[in-house]
């Protein structure tokens, strides 16, 4: 791959942390045993749903070695990642809402101690009918999750039309109909959560925690603890995985920082595998209905998307969750009239929330899958009828998302030629199958988290008289990165090397906010910020050496540690000797750089989710064999190209993909969060079937870059985006293969039989859900297209 | 975090006598590999007091053919040995490779898999999940949460050396403090997901002794993962034919159905005589497959491994078939 006019960027070097992480050195929170610490464990609730009577913890408390006993009364303040949801409790308080929730923690003198402490620890409990399932929560006569009495326990609900999505259906040749389920499942990141808090004589309290927003968390905290921000430190360490499952503050790290401030020693938290399925914040369980009408050319002239999302006991991230099920179908497909209606409820079950590709991937598994049925009903191939639809580069949808760069023609074509998915579809032997899809997801949300004006990310420089150079930036390493990507950034505007940088990073004491490393944001966001401040200190070396040359800044470079005369390699000043002109000349070498998003939201309530300052796009085919009397299922090869704007470093973009296709393949076709009643069916990686590498094929990444006007050196996301396409890809393959519908993930080998059984037996050869509820999702809000908009 | 294990203590006999003295104590527990039993006690499903270790006891290691020209597989071989050895049927080292994965084999040892505890997604589960459940039949409490009106446990025999051993007409050799005494494999194991093996608590099993076998065998195993996971369904086959390929003797048991291994008996008379012609198989998947009543307590749910019963016995019977 050329690496343009770039001297590091597009260069496929490694991590800046490399060797630290591949020697061990790398200091994980775990890692972390600061002098006297001590260690921390949750009790947590054998109730899915429950009124505590009473908590007695005089015995544990007495327990030689215990420091601290404490529950929910100790930490009364009730908080959540979105400020519309305040509804979680550090320790339970009061009602325990699913089985695993933390009720008590302790905090003693060694591991075997803290344990007979939690044993010692007496709640009684009087039990509430359990709300499991969805038809549970729309049940009228069973108890409020939160709140008093009964009622349905509906949490949130959307309704938009954009368009006239009636005057669409009556437009079309051809309309389906089709119900799909999305089964739940969790994150897995190798490493499980930990945090070690201390508290200082002062009273200044810092918490390290493997967290994926030490910004939110630091808010949480001040809130919970009842202090102000400014006393209270958090500091991210190196996430051993993340994938949206440390983008919550967590109970155990609220509880950490109480305890140390109680017992004035450091406490450390480290989550058992199990902990982790209760923590959970996964993937949500989502029924759909899709309704889609089609010209008999294949265009759509409208679609209607109703989901329904099982969210678990707590808000998290759910309203944001909600309104992504319905938000990125116009920004892969022109859908010239569009109504999107959802639902969230609350159940007994651990919270669901953001997980790679947070609520998109559902949707894009029920919408690619049915293309595919539709494309058969009108006799059209699989790529004819997602070319007829693509979305076009510089456009706006009918849902007022602004398209800015966007390469997903040149996506298909590459995945369609390298798999030669014309000469194999519908082609192969029975048993061997071909499947295709495309895939859309931002870089980064286009709003914060909670409202305000200030920057999304900021980044400060600093050069010392000696040449080195420090970053400072609040976005955090989550094993995608993005520390490698900032300090090439900056290298390559410095005329660096990425190596030679000094790197710190997500410490709100010593970094300026960078608000997380979620919503495939950093790069685009970070990047830019980090960019930024590094064209000004560009600009003051430039200025400097210029009047030392007595040359024009035009006339001059920065490359290679070196500002010369453009052309003359050898001339000018060594990089350090630059640093002493500029810093004599104007002062201390220190700058800063910032991004804030564009303002994109359209004019309607929810507006708010789903923009973002650019998209990235992704096609995928994947080619599997399926045996048919076992449905054991066998993915031989995926190609995958993916839309990136500008690669800063493909060996790392490379492994994002292929750790996008690998987690798909997980998703699709083994991973559930399920349950049995309020109980998870198996919170272990013995139960919760992730791939091997024996499951993992061969996968072929292709990069295209379709150089974004607004990215840092044009480039986009690649974090999420590339999973999105692959589950739907194995169930079209599937499809292919056998000619049976399974419209619900996990695709397991049960449901292939079962569908394959009644295909024998003449009956459609389908496998999924068969209705949804008939459920009021309030009134429509009723939105104009944006002014200009063309309808395709 | 890893899970911690409760404290016991170790004892380290260098001899199969002294082993045999220390565990008649009620509160001690043999450890070969660890592999079945640290997980348990982790989720403490178990807690014993002291752990007699068979990891220095010489007379449980080595794989040998004896006089008779019996494969003798010593109780505390590792099954990497096993999978290695050259001495073992390939049918043997094929069973022993598809168990956990290469880490695990490692450790785990020939009797450690031979008295696998019958496993159940309702009592392998940690501390917090059984008590919000409520102990079953199995972990103290009096109910099966699989059948809630048995008066048995259903729990899963999940070995994958057993059915082979068994369809190789293999035996055990045990030793207590009295003496020793040589069982079919066959014999050693019943239905019953609590008391699923015959050995009493002051036995060790010391020697898996296999006849020499000069037919065709095999072993199919089904599981989600190429690795790592236990069986939802095992079956072994060892036939001999004549020349006509008439079946001269057969032997078909199926692993991971019921809480002991099953033989297929009435598949097996049925089989004796007749060439495994394509009906034949499948009058004999159908007799097989008949009495199997898999429970919904694994990985995919019991309609499934119903159904997959059938399919595997057909494979199994193809490939020894086979000409």
């Amino acid at each position: 791959m050329s690496t343009g006019d770039y001297t590091v960027v597009g260069r496929r070097l490694p991590r800046v942390d490399a060797l630290q992480q591949t020697t061990g050195q790398t200091r994980f929170a775990d890692d972390l045993n600061p002098p006297g610490v001590l260690v921390g464990r949750q009790l947590r609730s054998t109730h899915a749903h429950a009124v505590i009577t009473s908590i007695d913890t005089a015995e544990a408390a007495a327990l030689p070695g215990v420091k601290a006993v404490i529950t929910g009364a100790d930490l009364p303040i009730t908080y959540g990642i979105l400020p519309v949801s305040q509804d979680e409790h550090a320790l339970a308080l009061n009602r325990v809402r699913h089985v695993g929730e933390p009720v008590a923690a302790v905090a003693a003198v060694d591991a075997e101690t803290a344990e007979r402490a939690l044993a010692l620890i007496d709640v009684k409990y009087e039990p509430l009918t359990e709300v499991v399932t969805l038809d549970h929560a729309l049940d009228p006569d069973r108890p409020l999750i939160h709140g008093e009495g009964q009622g349905q326990n509906v949490h949130r609900t959307a309704a938009l039309e954009f368009g006239d999505v009636a005057e669409g259906f009556a437009a079309a040749d051809h309309v389906r109909e089709d119900v799909y389920f999305f089964g739940g499942n969790t994150h897995a990141a190798l490493e499980t959560h930990a945090a070690v808090a201390s508290c200082s004589p002062e009273g200044k309290v810092t918490l390290w925690s493997s967290t994926q927003v030490p910004h939110y968390v630091h808010r949480a905290l001040a809130k919970v603890l009842e202090i102000p921000a400014g006393r209270i430190r958090v500091i991210a360490t190196p996430n051993g995985g993340g994938f949206g499952g440390k983008t919550d503050p967590f109970s155990h790290e609220l509880v950490a920082a109480k305890l140390a401030m109680l017992t004035g020693r450091p406490v450390k938290f480290n989550l058992s595998r199990e902990d982790v399925f209760y923590a959970h914040r996964g993937r949500h369980p989502v029924l759909m209905w899709v309704k889609t009408g089609f010209e008999s050319d294949g265009r759509i002239t409208a679609m209607h998307f109703k989901s329904f999302l099982d969210g678990g006991a707590f808000g998290s991230y759910g309203t944001a969750s909600l309104y992504y099920t319905g938000a990125l179908q116009t920004s892969t497909y022109r859908i010239p009239n569009y109504c999107f209606e959802g639902m969230r409820v609350f159940t007994n079950k651990p919270a669901c929330g953001p997980k790679r590709g947070h609520g998109t991937p559902q949707a894009r598994f029920a919408i690619e899958s049915q293309l595919d049925k539709a494309a058969a009903d009108l006799g059209l191939d699989p790529v004819a009828i997602r070319v007829r639809n693509a979305v076009e580069p510089f456009s706006t949808t009918v849902n007022h998302l602004r398209i800015t760069s966007c390469a997903l023609n040149e996506c298909i074509d590459a995945v369609v030629e390298q798999s030669g998915f014309h000469q194999k579809h519908g082609r192969l032997p029975k048993g061997r199958g071909v499947g295709l899809a495309l895939g859309c997801y931002m870089s980064g949300a286009g709003l914060p988290i909670y409202f305000n004006k200030m920057p999304q990310s900021e980044v400060q420089l600093k050069v010392d008289r000696g040449g080195g150079v420090t970053v400072y930036s609040g976005a955090t390493d989550i094993g995608q990165g993005s520390t490698t990507m900032l300090a090439t950034v900056v290298a390559e505007c410095l005329g660096l090397e990425p190596h030679d940088l000094t790197m710190v990073t997500a410490d709100t004491d010593l970094t300026p906010v960078d608000l997380g490393s979620y919503s495939s944001r950093v790069t685009f966001m970070a990047g830019n910020a980090a960019l930024e401040a590094a064209t000004k200190v560009r600009a003051r070396l430039l200025d400097a050496v210029a009047a030392k040359l007595e040359a024009a800044v035009e006339d001059l470079e920065v490359a290679n540690a070196r500002v010369s005369v453009l052309g003359d390699p050898e001339s000018g000043v060594s990089w350090t000797e630059a640093v002493v002109l500029a810093t004599a000349a104007t002062g201390p070498l220190v700058e800063s750089g910032s991004y804030t998003a564009p303002k994109l939201a359209g004019p309607y309530k929810g507006a708010g989710v789903g923009i973002s300052p650019a998209y990235s796009y992704t096609a995928c085919v994947v080619e599997l064999e399926v045996d048919a009397d076992t449905g054991m299922v066998e993915v031989d090869r995926v190609w995958i190209a993916h839309d990136i704007g500008k690669a800063i470093n493909p060996l790392l973009s490379e492994g994002q993909v292929e750790g996008g296709v690998y987690m798909a393949l997980g998703e699709v076709l083994f991973e559930e969060q399920a349950f049995r009643g309020g109980l998870h069916r198996g919170p272990s990686l013995l139960d919760y079937k992730i791939p091997t590498s024996l499951e993992t094929p061969t996968v072929h990444t292709t990069l295209i870059e379709s150089h974004d006007p607004e990215g840092p050196y044009g480039a986009k996301e690649v974090g999420q985006g590339p999973l999105l396409p692959v589950i739907p890809a194995v169930a079209n393959a599937i499809h292919d293969a056998l000619g049976i519908h399974i419209d619900e993930v996990p695709i397991t080998p049960d449901k292939i039989v079962a569908a394959m059984r009644d295909a024998a037996r003449g009956g459609t050869g389908r496998f999924g859900p068969k209705t949804v509820p008939d459920f009021d999702f309030g009134e429509l809000i009723r939105v104009e297209p944006p002014e200009g908009f063309i309808a395709p | 975090m890893t899970m911690r294990l409760p404290s016991f203590d170790l004892a380290t006999p260098t001899t199969l006598q002294e082993a045999a003295g220390l565990i008649t104590d009620p509160t001690a527990t043999i450890v070969g590999g660890g592999t079945d039993l640290f997980p348990k006690m982790k989720r403490r499903q178990t807690t014993p007091v002291t752990l007699v270790s068979l990891a220095e006891i010489d007379a449980l290691k080595g794989i040998r053919i004896d006089d008779e020209g019996r494969c003798v597989i010593g109780a505390g071989v590792t099954l990497a040995e096993v999978v290695t050895s050259p001495h073992v049927p390939a049918v043997v080292a094929s069973a022993a490779e598809a168990i956990a994965s290469p880490q695990i084999r490692n450790t785990a040892t020939v009797g450690g898999n031979l008295c696998l505890d019958t496993r159940c997604n309702y009592i392998d589960m940690p501390e917090l999940w059984r008590e919000a459940s409520g102990h079953c039949l199995k972990d103290g409490g009096d109910t099966c949460w699989v059948a809630p009106r048995s008066d048995h446990c259903w729990a899963i025999s999940s070995t994958d050396l057993a059915p082979v051993a068994i369809a190789l007409g293999g035996s055990l050799r045990l030793v207590d403090a009295d003496g020793e005494r040589l069982v079919d494999v066959e014999d050693f194991y019943q239905n019953d997901g609590i008391d699923y093996h015959t050995k009493s608590p002051g036995e060790i099993v010391v020697e898996l002794v296999l006849p020499a076998f000069a037919g065709r065998a095999t072993y199919l195993k089904h599981r989600r993962r190429g690795s790592i996971d236990f069986p939802l369904l095992g079956v072994a086959g060892a036939a001999t034919f004549d020349d006509a390929a008439a079946c001269t003797g057969v032997r078909l048991v199926l692993g991971a159905v019921a809480s002991a291994p099953l033989r297929a008996t009435a598949a097996e008379e049925f089989l004796i005589g007749r060439e495994f012609t394509d009906d034949v198989i499948e009058e004999a998947a159908r007799l097989a497959s008949h009495p199997v009543r898999p429970q919904d307590n694994t990985d995919t749910g019991s309609r499934y491994r119903k159904w997959m019963t059938p399919v595997f016995i057909t494979r199994a019977l193809q490939e020894l078939g086979e000409r």
